[in-house]
């Protein structure tokens, strides 16, 4: 009896959701789409954003902006980590999404999900030394201290890896905010379910609401309005294709956004040392002048 | 002044007052609420969108009513009210600029050849807790410095305890010292009032003492605008217009920031008081924040493209 029980059980679907301002709202439009597996099998419905649900991504990351920028790059790292924690708690998860979306064994999706997981450690650890790599004190022909530091460029659209859909979305996303940037990510249109998971993750991790907002839909369709809008800072077309990364970038220009382009034809190589190249691509230089007073003429008191 | 004439009779004591006020029909509450909810459901689009951004904008009493306003910041606000968009010169000029007694001075002078109009909240705003030699004494000087519309507030406390005779008698006396030059706003704040029976009252006892405008709030408590509490006040100026022919303006006041909000506002008032209402003649919004975000949209339909307040004005 308790078998049969067993065997009739409805198991119980997950309804994927978007990831803006910390919460979980359905699309603007009502609409959702099928995802399938590698192999065309049913996996489940996400949501299909509309350039309202865009929108509304960038007014959460822009509110979201201030504080998480305002953090310290130490409390930063620390928050990071905590979603590595996370990430680790729900591996189990994560390898069943990264095995049906990317038609991998069990065990090569874990070896995945592992790198991404170190991959963010190793972003986490970079937000109070990335400073010291871009910064520093420059000579200046004057009795001046010249210090430039980075500061985070802003609102960052990122169109993330068609096909690495777990790896290669932690590998834009981290560098992102691991600078003090808020992100609008437009999760793989094929693929987006491990990023919608990785929403939920972020929700319960110390992250504020609104630094990262996940979108689930065409890309062609959601990332128009974010390249045009004015209240973007930055694009990253990592995961858009040639065409759609042209018309976005002219789309860009209008407001001077910073443009990551694509890296490869072919796509990025998200198991290769990332370098810092991610990091630095949305950074601002600010540079302090400051009189060093009788420093020069009777030594220093300093 | 006399009240008019329908109501000579009800004005004749406290105790008539009362017993016209208290024999208006009760508000269905759950049906004013759904009625307001259902009338926000509407899709405003395109053109029409475009038109209600603009009246809305030209609708607005730019306000300002902090402890730490300078002249530098009313001054600033006057500018904004003349060119809501300096990038865009066809961005229609808001109605008013709303300022405390003290800077409708600096405000009138911002505003020198320009139709905005220059409002000034009076009577001991926001509480209202003053005598009346005072609140007579603050509205005389806003009239005085050339203030266009006096934003007065009713005494609450008196209205609460069922002193309606003394509130009437306090507006009939505020809207004397108005005179001729200035229009009278009465501000019930209705998230004090608690119930809609109360500000149903409080609508016709306005209405009857002469208010040239009924205003939901100061802007200064939890509860402000909210579109049933407007409804309802909209649909006491539809009921007194067309009991005595005398039209009366609306003046929803805080906590409408968005356009979306300020759209859900206009269909309102149209489906609920009429078309003779969509002019900032007889609707205002009490507003600081709303401008900016109008102004985004107005120019995200100009260009296509999402607008940010990076492209605004900081007040």
């Amino acid at each position: 009896m308790s078998d049969k029980t067993e065997q009739n059980r409805l198991s119980v679907f997950k309804t994927y959701k978007l990831y803006v301002g910390g919460k979980f709202p359905r699309s603007e439009s009502g609409r959702v789409y099928e995802v399938q597996d590698s192999k065309g099998k049913w996996l489940a419905n996400a949501p299909l954003s509309s350039r309202k649900d865009a929108r509304d991504a960038v007014v959460a990351a822009r509110k979201a902006f201030g504080g998480w920028s305002g953090a310290t790059a130490y409390n930063r790292g620390q928050v990071l980590y905590r979603v590595a924690e996370m990430l680790e708690g729900r591996k189990g998860q994560f390898v069943h999404e990264v095995a049906h979306a990317e038609g991998l064994s069990k065990s090569r999706a874990a070896e995945i999900v592992e790198a991404a997981i170190d991959r963010w450690v190793w972003y986490a650890g970079w937000t109070d030394k990335i400073g010291q790599i871009v910064g520093g004190a420059n000579p200046v022909a004057g009795p001046f201290f010249n210090l430039s530091t980075p500061e985070p460029t802003g609102v960052v659209a990122i169109v993330a890896p068609r096909e690495s859909s777990f790896l290669g979305l932690v590998s834009v996303v981290a560098p992102v905010i691991a600078t003090g940037n808020t992100a609008v990510v437009i999760a793989s249109e094929k693929a987006p379910l491990p990023a919608l998971s990785l929403g939920e993750v972020l929700a319960t991790s110390d992250v504020p609401g609104g630094v990262v907002n996940v979108l689930s839909g065409r890309a062609a369709e959601i990332a128009a309005p974010l390249a045009a809008h004015q209240d973007v800072n930055a694009l990253d077309l990592t995961g858009a294709d040639a065409e759609l990364a042209r018309e976005l970038e002219i789309a860009a220009a209008d407001n001077l956004k910073r443009v990551l382009r694509p890296q490869a034809v072919d796509g990025e190589d998200f198991a290769a040392d990332p370098g810092t190249h991610r990091l630095t691509a949305f950074l601002e230089t600010k540079t302090v002048w400051h009189p060093t007073g009788s420093l020069g003429a009777s030594g220093s008191s300093y | 002044m006399p009240p008019a004439p329908a109501f000579a009779d009800v004005t004749a004591s406290d105790s008539t007052l009362r017993r016209f006020l208290h024999g208006l029909p009760g508000v269905d509450t759950v049906g004013l609420e759904a009625r307001a909810a259902s009338l926000g459901t509407r899709s405003i689009k395109t053109t029409s969108k475009a038109y209600a951004i603009d009246l809305a904008i030209s609708m607005i009493d730019l306000t300002t009513l902090e402890g730490a306003d300078t002249p530098g910041k009313v001054r600033a606000l006057a500018a904004k009210a003349v060119h809501p968009d300096p990038t865009d010169r066809t961005t229609p000029r808001t109605a008013a600029v709303c300022v405390y007694p003290d800077m409708v001075a600096t405000a009138k002078a911002g505003l020198a050849g320009t139709d905005v109009k220059v409002a000034s909240v009076a009577t001991a705003f926001p509480a209202g807790r003053a005598a009346l030699d005072v609140k007579l004494a603050d509205t005389r000087d806003a009239v005085a410095a050339g203030a266009d519309e006096i934003d007065m507030v009713i005494d609450r406390g008196a209205f609460l305890a069922g002193h309606y005779l003394k509130v009437y008698e306090e507006i009939r006396a505020v809207k004397e010292t108005c005179g001729e030059q200035a229009r009278l706003k009465v501000i019930f704040e209705t998230g004090e009032l608690s119930t809609y029976d109360n500000i149903r009252r409080a609508s016709w006892l306005g209405m009857i003492a002469g208010a040239d405008f009924i205003k939901t709030s100061t802007g200064k408590v939890g509860v402000n605008a909210t579109p049933a509490n407007t409804l309802l006040m909209l649909e006491a100026v539809r009921d007194f217009r067309a009991q005595t022919g005398v039209q009366i303006g609306v003046k929803p006041a805080g906590g409408i920031r968005t356009t979306k909000d300020a759209i859900k506002f206009l269909v309102l008032v149209n489906e609920t008081a009429g078309e003779d209402w969509l002019d900032n003649h007889w609707f205002r919004f009490g507003a600081s924040s709303l401008l900016n975000d109008l102004l985004m949209q107005r120019q995200k339909l100009a260009t296509g493209r999402y607008s940010g307040p990076d492209y605004v004005t900081v007040d």
